[in-house]
């Protein structure tokens, strides 16, 4: 009778605890039948630290706060939290949860449009401040700053329309020929591919620039329109 | 009467959260406004003390919300200022003898009283922070102009957005003249720069400010100082008034008589 339809919630073991995917449905419902679950054989739950999958649910920090709390009162661990949305990614990590589990799961690849991958892009339309992490299969554009203590992966390129000055990794997968242009490029570091770099200090921060690698080696060049 | 619920926070510690709360309550209370301030640092309440009100704790926070006493019985009366109130954070308790839903529920019922409701955040961006914020219609976000302060703020302020909460104002703390100009200091345009919110108030550095808290007679009852002067004018502009911002640059009564020399 409280039986939960199987395809709402799923459970199994991975080695850094639980996986709990999430179906589709209302939060309410997914909450409700999660707890329920749980209550149905608590010496199964007692102690677990769980991963949660939610899938493209947007999730405020309200929301999986109180899931956070249910969970822990009854012994259960939250550690991280996997998303395909961009809001549900911020809210865990605002919340110092996790947002990947060590392997990336091969569904975070597929997260961007499959027509054309390359194409794809994170459109972010706000400033990116200290403290939150976008991380993205595809490229990623910021209409904003990126602030100091902030961090962008991306597999492709990261074009930010504002000054860059948190930490940038484009490339993230490998990807040698990815981009990072910002209209002030002074990032805490940078990193194309296998890469890094510190940004040098610089007297005239006015000008759009482009860095890549040229040779095995990080370059950053003044933005030149032809 | 609906009392707007302004909470004032910062992330970092030690900016100058209390001291600032306790002056706009006595700014606010001094225009004929009736405020209440919350301390909402469970465990480490120090607004009692900078508003002198130490000794008169009988009830307090953690008492109205698990029902010990009523409301009304842990708001302590400001004798300086009649329309002043200040309900104490317990001492011996943690942040999690409170919680977000039980501020809400608070304010609410404090509302219909005043005309403010301050809150004092407590350092941090943990239970005791989201307690504070939980039933504020406006947040005040501190910082000094020192880089690590202003990252915090940069991080609170993303919080604030992400849990719905709107852009805060900012006011920048103990900023000194002579720092900025040596190019030893952020200038409020670094600040501004970076953390692209509205600014409410420029707060000098000033030393009084130190020996006002110590004597729990918070300076804004004392309009000649500047730092004083400046939480005058946030509570100004929190009422609505346009307040231009104080020149800094103005020489004080000590550099005009060295100068004279």
């Amino acid at each position: 009778m409280d039986e939960t339809p199987p395809s709402l919630i799923q459970i199994k073991g991975i080695r850094e605890g639980l996986l709990i995917a999430l179906g589709e449905a209302n939060w309410e419902v997914l909450e409700a039948a999660l707890i329920q679950n749980i209550e149905n054989q608590p010496a199964f739950f007692q102690g677990a630290r769980v991963v949660l999958d939610v899938g493209a649910h947007d999730l405020r920090v309200a929301e999986l706060s109180v899931l956070r709390d249910k969970l822990s009162e009854r012994s259960i661990s939250l550690w991280a939290v996997l998303s395909g949305s961009a809001v549900t990614e911020t809210t865990a990590q605002n919340l110092g949860l996790a947002t990947r589990i060590s392997k990336p799961r091969p569904a975070d690849l597929q997260s961007a449009p499959e027509s054309a991958p390359e194409n794809a892009a994170l459109w972010v339309r706000q400033t990116v401040r200290s403290g939150q992490r976008i991380a993205y299969s595809g490229n990623v554009v910021v209409m904003g700053d990126v602030n100091p203590g902030a961090e962008i992966i991306a597999s492709g390129s990261v074009i930010v329309w504002g000054r860059l000055r948190g930490v940038v990794h484009a490339g993230a997968e490998g990807d040698e020929t990815a981009l990072v242009c910002a209209l002030e490029l002074s990032p805490t570091q940078l990193r194309i591919a296998g890469e890094i770099a510190v940004s040098p200090k610089k007297e005239d921060k006015n000008r759009p620039e482009v860095a890549r690698l040229k040779d095995g080696q990080l370059v950053a060049e003044p933005w030149q329109a032809n | 009467m609906t009392a707007k619920v302004v909470t004032i926070t910062s992330g970092k510690g030690g900016v100058g959260k209390t001291t600032a709360v306790a002056n706009l309550a006595v700014a606010l209370a001094g225009r004929s406004q009736k405020v209440t301030c919350i301390d909402g640092d469970i465990g480490l309440r120090n607004l009692d003390v900078v508003m002198g009100l130490e000794n008169r704790i009988v009830y307090d926070l953690v008492d109205v919300v698990e029902g010990r006493c009523r409301l009304r019985q842990a708001m302590i009366r400001d004798k300086r200022l009649p329309e002043l109130y200040l309900i104490p954070a317990a001492q011996t308790r943690d942040k999690t003898a409170v919680s977000p839903s039980d501020m809400i529920r608070l304010c609410d019922e404090l509302r219909p009283e005043v005309d403010w409701i301050l809150i004092d955040s407590p350092a941090g961006i943990e239970r005791g922070f989201k307690n504070a914020i939980a039933a504020a219609d406006r947040v005040l976000v501190l910082t000094n102009p020192d880089v690590s302060a202003v990252r915090d703020a940069d991080r609170v302020i993303g919080i604030l957005d992400a849990e719905g909460k709107g852009s805060p104002a900012l006011i920048i703390n103990r900023l000194n003249p002579t720092l900025v100009k040596r190019g030893d200091m952020l200038s409020v345009e670094d600040v501004l720069d970076l953390l692209a919110i509205d600014l409410i108030g420029i707060v000098p550095e000033d030393e009084n400010v130190i020996v006002a808290s110590n004597k729990g007679q918070p300076l804004a009852m004392d309009s000649k100082s500047r730092a004083g002067q400046a939480f005058q004018n946030v509570a100004r502009r929190l009422m609505g008034e346009k307040v231009p911002f104080l020149d800094l640059d103005a020489p004080g009564l000590l550099q005009r008589l060295l100068g004279r020399m």
